[in-house]
């Protein structure tokens, strides 16, 4: 079985740009990412593309094609939608593809335009990522939904709005530096108590905000990579995909993510690690209780420990295991169908030392990405690690 | 109501017969409990899928007071909604109380309300 290497990564500045049409965002990403790696577009086999809302906020279905066209490709492109998991799952399916020997060069990515939708056109929108008849028709909200979990878990294992605002200090800390962040300002833990609530306990703070954005990866098979001398010395070596019932309310847990569990487990056995040997991860915090829940998954935590992590320093760009140094999905942004691929654009750029963060992990050799879909009812982990 | 006026047969046949004071749940057959439409029991994979009585009276396990709802929620926010449990099904609803009164563990009915904004039909529970 070949490696699968990372051979370019691209990203468009996350934040509002309303303006901009989905095709857009995709070709900026798309084609830094093709120079990145310096690989031919006509080298490219196919096209996986993450988009969740594209019918909703673009009136725009059967985006695969759109997009090759937009990064010129000349190749089968196929979209994926998993909510916010959905490049997640483009990822996992173009690893599949290149490592069956199907292909040896993929064009891999996801793109999100939201802001043009407005905060209510927005919420209406995310929501359709949970159960229609039984949860959206009932009030619920997607912050809703998370603060159902928060309120579930603090009732389980305890914890604190003051502990959630730490995770929220931390990431806007570690987007400071990232020029492809939204929120590139320290904020306080004053700041996000005091916020206007959302969804009790989850106030404006506690949650990502609405972005669009773009993200593409390079992945080629090791061969290619060799033969044409590629610098790529990034793999997936791990990918792992996990499912859950749809509603919250028929999990066996409020308070855990056991798909997450599932992707988490498929992915170190596939990478031949444990989390143990995790240095660094980037996780899909779209609430601040996320991250908590991600990282209990992922065994970076035990079970109801996450949730002091980020106060006590653990989870800092200084602490043992920096977690969202990009600055995650709370301040870097989440231009939903962008984003899980735009978690390993990043943890490659930290693992190969040319992140503006990549100082934190000097010498790390091991990452892990977790890329969530709605309530968890999709996850998405991924294994890189550096191999040349 | 709303111009949205598609019937959805299993959810509002549910809501007709809680309405009607005839809430059921369909329990699989290791006694897990689901709401409709559904073929199969998603704990065992069986298709053996039984209408029960739902208990009439249900626990709220959390719960979130919305402050930014989606449109066809917009005068009806703040509300609290909660997950509250009638025996082994779980029901997600909207608690018909002001949200500082509601906690976990509180006692509550299974109803139907016609929401502020749209007029359309949503799942309540009544403080018992």
């Amino acid at each position: 079985m070949t490696d699968v290497r990372i051979a370019g990564v691209g990203l468009t500045k996350f934040g509002a740009s309303p303006e901009r049409t989905g095709r857009d965002l995709f070709a900026e990403a798309g084609l830094d990412a093709l120079d990145d790696a310096g690989v031919d577009q006509d080298d490219v086999e196919a096209l996986f593309y993450g988009n969740f809302m594209g019918e909703l906020a673009e009136h725009q279905g059967h985006q695969g094609p759109l997009m090759a066209e937009a990064v010129g490709v000349d190749a089968p492109a196929t979209r994926y939608e998993a909510a916010c998991a959905s490049s997640g799952v483009a990822v996992a399916e173009a690893v599949k593809n290149i490592r069956n020997g199907e292909r040896d060069v993929v064009l891999v990515g996801g793109a999100e335009r939201m802001t043009n939708l407005g905060t209510a056109g927005a919420t209406e929108a995310l929501a359709i990522a949970a159960d229609d008849l039984w949860e959206v028709k009932a009030g619920m909200t997607f912050p809703g939904a998370y603060a159902l979990m928060a309120n579930a878990y603090f009732s389980e294992y305890g914890g604190d709005r003051e502990d959630l605002a730490a995770i929220a200090v931390k990431n806007h800390e570690n987007a400071v530096p990232n020029e492809k962040a939204q929120y590139q300002r320290e904020i306080s833990i004053e700041d996000v108590v005091e916020a206007p609530m959302v969804a009790e306990p989850l106030g404006l703070y506690d949650s990502c905000p609405i972005s669009d954005g773009a993200s593409a990866l390079v992945l080629t098979s090791e061969a290619y990579a060799e033969e044409h001398d590629l610098d790529a010395s990034v793999a997936v070596t791990g990918t792992g995909q996990g499912g859950d019932l749809m509603a919250l309310h028929d999990r066996d847990f409020l308070a855990r993510s056991p798909a997450a569990d599932e992707a988490a487990t498929e992915a170190y056995a596939d990478a031949g690690i444990s989390a143990d040997d995790v240095e660094v991860a980037e996780v899909h915090d779209c609430f601040t209780i996320a991250e908590v829940l991600a990282m209990e998954s992922l065994g970076l935590f035990e079970v109801g420990e996450g949730i002091s992590a980020a106060r006590d320093g653990k989870t800092t760009r200084e602490g043992e295991l920096p977690v969202n140094l990009s600055g995650g999905l709370k301040a870097k942004g989440h231009p939903v169908g962008a984003t899980g691929a735009s978690q390993l654009a990043e943890m490659a750029s930290l693992l190969r030392g040319d992140h503006p963060n990549s100082e934190y992990v000097e010498g790390a050799t091991t990452g892990v990405t977790h890329n969530a879909g709605g309530t968890v009812a999709s996850a998405v982990v991924h294994v890189l690690e550096v191999v040349a | 109501m709303s111009d949205d006026e598609t019937y959805d047969a299993g959810y509002d046949d549910w809501l007709d017969a809680v309405e009607d004071g005839e809430a059921y749940y369909l329990e699989g057959p290791d006694g897990d409990g689901w709401l409709p439409p559904r073929r199969v029991d998603p704990a065992t994979g069986s298709r053996e899928l039984t209408e029960k009585q739902l208990p009439e009276t249900g626990e709220v396990e959390t719960f979130t007071v919305v402050h930014v709802p989606t449109p066809a929620f917009e005068k009806d926010a703040p509300f609290a909604t909660a997950i509250a449990r009638f025996g082994p099904a779980r029901i997600t609803g909207i608690v018909e109380a002001d949200p500082d009164d509601v906690s976990v563990g509180m006692d509550v009915a299974v109803g139907v309300m016609e929401t502020e904004t749209t007029g359309d039909r949503a799942v309540v529970f009544r403080p018992k």
